[in-house]
């Protein structure tokens, strides 16, 4: 295990924000912490990096404990939300700061940091300071910074919060490729259950300082573990007390013992998606994912009457 | 005429009465005759004497409130102690409080009749009337410039970057001097431009605890006063001047330190 957290807990005055929490992240992988604002995941991270410090419980890294050591002393690479640049450090500087501070040679200060700012794509750039730089720069030499001491573990809040949505996901992607080249143990802080499931080999989901469930992407979407879960990852409908993923939705125009009677509310073409929106007799509203070609075939009218049937759906034991 | 030149007009010649006039008017007095008498003035020995000790006060109190005031601002700003907001209301207190209170409670302290008076006294050691107690008093009155500047420019900054090179291995006073310092240091600037003007022009206080001897515990200021009252007005112009020209030095110093913030508050907007 790089990074072990053992019934951590961390309560600020009243808010408890992170309860009884153990998490395993394996060496290597890319791991999400996922969960709604408030859920404890920033704490957690932030516990992790020796930024706070746990009321109760222990934090390993790399086998070692390193619950009681300072920031500074646990090999840990940070990248903050608003990525924290040093405005009076020019991108260079920034990037060479752990370096020269390590006490580094100045020969191979030099020969790392241009690496880095190549490997970042900040190569050119590195004369400029911090508010020379677009947003997506900023945080890609905030990536560069944390990484050029060579940190055992990265730790990245919310990375791509701040940033517009085409420029997100072109760095997720890239974020991607960063991994498989430099292949440091990577855990990543996002509410975007969208992130979590396109980048991460394993996903936590936190929730009020709990967590609810760990797993890869595809299990956690599979298999939720409960409601939370179910909810919070992918769309879902809720029909009594069935769970039914949109996609998992038919449509027909001929009722048989299976299907039940619903008006279409609503048509929404998103491109190769149609999300039909539909409200059952009994006055239950729910929607229906269906590609454009299925939408097509169909002939779907706002205020037509069709019948739905259910592909799968889940339940959970109270 | 428009309203914009009323406004114009207006704060200008309001400058130009209250500010302007009278000061020029010492200047003008001053050099009414040449300059040669004006050398005359402020080369007796009095004069002189009063200058550098001036200066002496200044040269201890301006440093030594600023070390302080930059820690005592860290603490106000960075941590979570019980009791930092009572701290953060005393700073203010010699803004608040007439320098002669401040003499006056010297004065009780170290007096012959005082807390620490007597046995000062006992040890050999003079607080008032000399040096030491001027000292005290400068201290006090200037005391809170240099917090008051780095308190706001510590909050705005935050602790993300100080956070970010802790996490990049660097120790708490690493921290300080690469990080936080450097962000800090125009406002420390203008603090230390502050406490010097203060340092260098306050009276009442220090009047209160130095006895205004002349050739001996006469600052700057006093001599003026003295001068003036013994109608030497050519030496009180001329020292005045002496001190208008170490203000405008150091307002010359803050000029020089403000627009280098402004710009930086630009690019980094």
């Amino acid at each position: 295990m790089a990074i072990e957290a053992r019934n951590v807990s961390k309560r600020f005055g009243d808010f408890t924000a992170l309860d009884d929490v153990s998490v395993d992240v394996e060496s290597g992988s890319l791991t999400a912490l996922l969960g709604p604002s408030g859920s404890g995941k920033s704490t957690l991270l932030r516990v992790i990096a020796g930024l706070e410090t746990a009321d109760e419980g222990a934090v390993f890294i790399s086998g070692r404990e390193a619950t009681a050591l300072a920031p500074q002393k646990r090999g840990v690479g940070f990248v903050f939300q608003h990525y924290a640049p040093f405005k009076h450090m020019t991108v260079w500087d920034n990037v060479a700061f752990g370096m020269q501070i390590r006490r580094r040679p100045k020969a191979e200060i030099r020969r790392r940091v241009d690496e880095l700012l190549d490997l970042v794509q900040l190569g050119g750039l590195g004369g400029r300071y911090p508010a020379q730089l677009s947003g997506g720069q900023r945080q890609r030499m905030a990536l560069a910074r944390a990484l050029a001491p060579e940190p055992d573990v990265l730790l990245l809040d919310e990375p791509f919060g701040a940033l517009d949505a085409r420029v997100r996901v072109e760095l997720r992607r890239w974020l991607l490729r960063l991994h498989d080249e430099v292949h440091v143990t990577t855990i990543f802080v996002t509410h975007d259950q969208e992130e979590a499931l396109e980048l991460a080999d394993s996903i936590v989901v936190m929730n009020e300082g709990r967590v609810e469930q760990v797993a890869p992407p595809r299990r956690l979407y599979d298999e939720p573990a409960n409601e939370f879960v179910m909810s919070f990852v992918g769309p879902v409908n809720k029909l009594g007390d069935a769970w039914v993923r949109p996609h998992d939705i038919e449509l027909g125009h001929e009722p048989n013992a299976e299907t039940r009677e619903v008006q279409i509310e609503r048509i929404v073409r998103l491109g190769f998606e149609t999300r039909v929106e539909l409200v059952r007799d009994d006055g239950e509203r729910l929607y229906a994912q269906l590609t454009r070609n299925e939408a097509d075939e169909l002939e779907l009218e706002r205020g037509d009457i069709v019948y739905v049937r259910t592909r799968a759906e889940t339940t959970f034991s109270a | 005429m428009t309203a914009r030149h009323a406004v114009r007009v207006g704060s200008l010649g309001y400058l130009a009465l209250i500010l302007l006039a009278p000061v020029g008017l010492v200047f003008w007095r001053a050099f009414e005759h040449g300059p040669r008498p004006f050398w005359a003035a402020i080369s007796n020995p009095e004069a002189s004497h009063a200058l550098r000790l001036t200066l002496e006060i200044a040269v201890v109190a301006v440093p030594l409130n600023t070390v302080f005031g930059v820690l005592c601002a860290l603490a106000i700003v960075r941590h979570r102690i019980p009791g930092m907001g009572l701290v953060n209301a005393i700073v203010d207190l010699p803004m608040a409080l007439s320098p002669v209170v401040v003499g006056l409670s010297l004065y009780l302290l170290y007096g012959t009749q005082g807390w620490f008076g007597p046995w000062l006294t006992a040890h050999g050691h003079r607080i008032l009337f000399a040096y030491p107690g001027m000292l005290l008093a400068t201290i006090f009155v200037s005391l809170p410039f240099v917090v008051r500047e780095v308190v706001p420019v510590l909050r705005e900054l935050g602790m993300e970057q100080e956070e970010a090179a802790a996490t990049l291995g660097a120790s708490p006073f690493a921290t300080f001097r690469r990080i936080t310092l450097p962000a800090i240091r125009y406002a420390v600037a203008y603090g230390v431009v502050l406490t010097t003007a203060r340092a260098l022009g306050e009276f009442g206080a220090v009047a209160i605890v130095s006895g205004g001897i002349a050739g001996r515990t006469q600052t700057l200021t006093q001599y003026v006063q003295a001068s003036y009252e013994n109608f030497q007005q050519t030496n009180a112009y001329a020292a005045s001047v002496l001190l208008a020209g170490l203000a405008i030095l150091t307002l010359v110093a803050m000029t020089a330190f403000r627009p280098r913030e402004d710009r930086r508050g630009n690019r980094s907007a």
